[in-house]
């Protein structure tokens, strides 16, 4: 488990996009907020991430698309956590996603989406106030 | 005897006797190099006219690869589409060529990039998502149904499997009665950009070089009009990376493939005339145009004095350019349009052979044909209404530019040295190094914006909060079902004895070292698909895996 108050994040890239800028810079942005990241690299199936965000004990998973697969990904991802006991692992992310999308992902349980524009203060941010209480989360296990 | 006054001396009294009043402001390009407030003569090297810009059409081409440049022809207007399926594509294309586009560009969807068919686990969610989806000559064959290929040029934005989707180009060649010396276009098969910034591979970066190399073979002796490889710094850029890094990387990539063409016996001016490169024109105006410039002086330069090109055409750099996607914003999406505008332009006053225009809403989705008119409409108004076009390199002489294009010359020249250090392009993409540049200087910029020392309109400044109203274009999920059971039925319907056979001849070619073109042509006529030819070379060349940089 996370050392207390130590957020482990798991950033992620899955299906067959190749753009990495995002999730490079945001992953830096993390990481010199204090933050454990762990990047997967690219081209990982959803298994994969998920594996990943069990195996490596994550409190969150980043995740982003931008090959217009996020409603295929996204979804796929949310499921396989359920299924596989990581349940309590906060799902977020970004890239290209319009926003009726946005809108959709988050009923369907993504915790926050970031779009072009969005400031890494902003994500950093929202990671200390949402993902917070990782100690509350293990003893649930 | 009184000594006569020089322009150093003019230039330090009007500097003393005028002291700056500046606005508190980092004044540097959008690379972050620092702007001087003023340019003269002094910042140009002695005998820079004859030395480094010449006459276009001259060495070493500062100022345009062609003597009359658009007074002859104007560039031409190639905006890059595809998205669904083939016929999806192919109702675009005549679209947009009913329109007055005078050249295709066919956008691959990502598993066509990375060699997988539509039916495979890891396309799902992907087919025709962000291009349109091939998987064998019949898709191709839907693509240009009604285009004469013998009378419109292509470009495709292909890599990892580029030789099987330019064996499908001269395929849909044969059935039209268009022979493959007829073809024009260009592949742009720029496989080592892949590994530094556009992340759509197969195999290892060793093998895939010497790919590139077939197809530049291939195309030498039988499409003597068609350009194999656009050597493309369009991704670096967008990657993150700064013009300079952008011009430097590229053009090392560029000497690579030279150098693994001339490993192989091939005469220096037999391939390079047919080499083009592919530019990302940025919102830094002059930066770029600087840029643009001193591109083609260093790739003459490089030609005629390092591989010893004797034929000038072999010294010209002739190139595609698009605007950046990155300088787009999902807020206030309109206001792309001017972006683009404006470096629409600094790619013609940099002196393009072709140009893409990003559409207002591509940071958003795959562009409406709304928005891809007025992106089309945009260079027919640069081209026709603004009058720039009347002389060559009209920007040549300003003091600012050519120290811009210097400094872009230097600046590239710095890198050439350390990509040699480190060992060469193979071995510093095995090391991460370029990979690390750019995720450093993507991570620089973001922090730039932040501190607003970058202002982006609309996202860090002049901010509004009226929501983004601009219609987005859909693909409809039926679209990955449609080209399942087109492929599925494909599988189940042609000669699969036929298709075997020439799957095992191109495994056996690419064991025994052979040119693998002429297998993956029989493949593809046999109507083997794209990961089927994939599969039958991965055998052998292996498959790539990225070590995991941050």
């Amino acid at each position: 488990m996370a050392q207390q108050g130590r957020y482990r994040i798991l950033m992620a890239k899955a299906g067959l996009d190749g753009h990495d800028r995002g999730v490079k810079v945001v992953s830096r942005a993390l990481r010199d907020a204090g933050m454990e990241v762990i990047y997967t690299g690219l081209h990982q199936t959803p298994e994969q991430v998920v594996r990943a965000a069990i195996d490596e004990d994550v409190d969150a998973v980043g995740l982003s698309l931008l090959s217009g697969a996020h409603m295929t990904i996204f979804p796929r991802i949310l499921d396989l956590l359920r299924q596989e006991g990581g349940g309590d692992i906060l799902l977020f992310g970004g890239g290209t996603i319009p926003e009726d999308d946005v809108l959709t992902l988050k009923q369907m349980g993504v915790a926050e989406l970031f779009t072009p524009g969005a400031s890494t203060v902003d994500i950093v941010d929202w990671v200390r106030a949402h993902v917070g209480r990782p100690t509350e989360a293990s003893a649930g296990r | 005897m009184l000594k006569d006054r020089t322009l150093e001396d003019d230039y330090r009294q009007w500097k003393d006797s005028h002291p700056l009043h500046e606005r508190d402001w980092k004044f540097t390009t959008l690379s972050g190099q620092p702007v001087a407030p003023l340019y003269t003569p002094l910042d140009l090297e002695p005998n820079e006219y004859t030395k480094e810009i010449g006459f276009p059409g001259e060495f070493p081409f500062t100022r345009g690869i062609y003597p009359s440049m658009y007074r002859g022809r104007l560039w031409t207007m190639r905006q890059f589409a595809g998205f669904g399926t083939a016929a999806d594509t192919n109702r675009r294309f005549h679209y947009l060529l009913d329109n007055g586009m005078t050249g295709l560009s066919v956008a691959f969807d990502n598993p066509t990039l990375m060699g997988f068919d539509s039916d495979d686990p890891r396309s799902l969610g992907e087919v025709g998502r962000t291009g349109v989806a091939i998987d064998s000559l019949a898709d191709m064959e839907t693509l240009f149904h009604g285009i004469p290929l013998d009378r419109v040029s292509t470009s495709m934005t292909i890599n990892a499997p580029a030789a099987v989707l330019l064996a499908m180009y001269v395929a849909v060649g044969e059935k039209q009665g268009v022979p493959s010396e007829k073809l024009t276009g260009t592949l742009q098969n720029d496989i080592l950009k892949e590994y530094i910034a556009q992340k759509e591979w197969i195999y290892p970066p060793k093998a895939a070089v010497e790919l590139v190399v077939d197809t530049i073979e291939y195309t030498m002796r039988h499409m003597p009009k068609y350009n194999p490889v656009s050597i493309s710094g369009y991704h670096i850029r967008e990657a993150g990376s700064t013009a300079t890094q952008e011009l430097a990387f590229t053009i090392a990539d560029g000497m690579t493939y030279a150098e693994a063409a001339m490993a192989r016996g091939l005469d220096v001016d037999a391939f390079a005339p047919r080499l083009s490169y592919f530019w990302n024109s940025h919102i830094d105006f002059f930066e770029e145009i600087g840029k643009f410039r001193a591109a083609r002086r260093i790739w003459a330069r490089l030609m005629k004095e390092k591989f010893g090109a004797r034929d000038p055409r072999s010294w010209l750099m002739r190139f595609h350019t698009q605007t950046a996607g990155v300088s787009l914003t999902a807020q206030q999406p309109e206001n792309n349009i001017v972006r683009t505008a404006l470096e629409a332009l600094a790619a013609v006053l940099g002196g393009t052979q072709s140009l893409h225009t990003n559409s207002m809403d591509e940071v958003l989705a795959l562009p409406t044909e709304k928005a891809v008119e007025i992106a089309l409409r945009t260079q027919q108004i640069i081209a026709y209404e603004t009058e720039v076009v009347n002389t060559v390199d009209p920007l040549g002489g300003s003091y600012f530019v050519e120290a811009m294009t210097d400094r872009m010359e230097a600046g590239a020249n710095d890198y050439f040295r350390r990509i040699e250090e480190i060992g060469g392009v193979l071995a510093g993409i095995d090391q991460g190094f370029f990979q690390r540049e750019i995720a450093e200087a993507a991570f620089q910029y973001q922090a730039e914006l932040e501190r607003k020392e970058k202002i982006m309109v609309g996202v860090n400044d002049f901010v509004s909060d009226a929501p983004a109203d601009i219609p987005i274009l859909k693909i409809d999920p039926e679209v990955e079902r449609e080209q399942i059971r087109r492929v599925r039925e494909l599988k189940a319907t042609r000669d699969n004895e036929r298709v075997r056979a020439t799957l095992e001849a191109l495994t056996g070619a690419a064991d025994r070292g052979e040119n693998v073109m002429s297998y993956v042509l029989e493949a593809v006529r046999a109507y083997a698909t794209v990961q089927e030819i994939s599969d039958a070379m991965k055998a052998v060349l292996g498959t790539y895996r990225e070590p995991a940089f941050v």
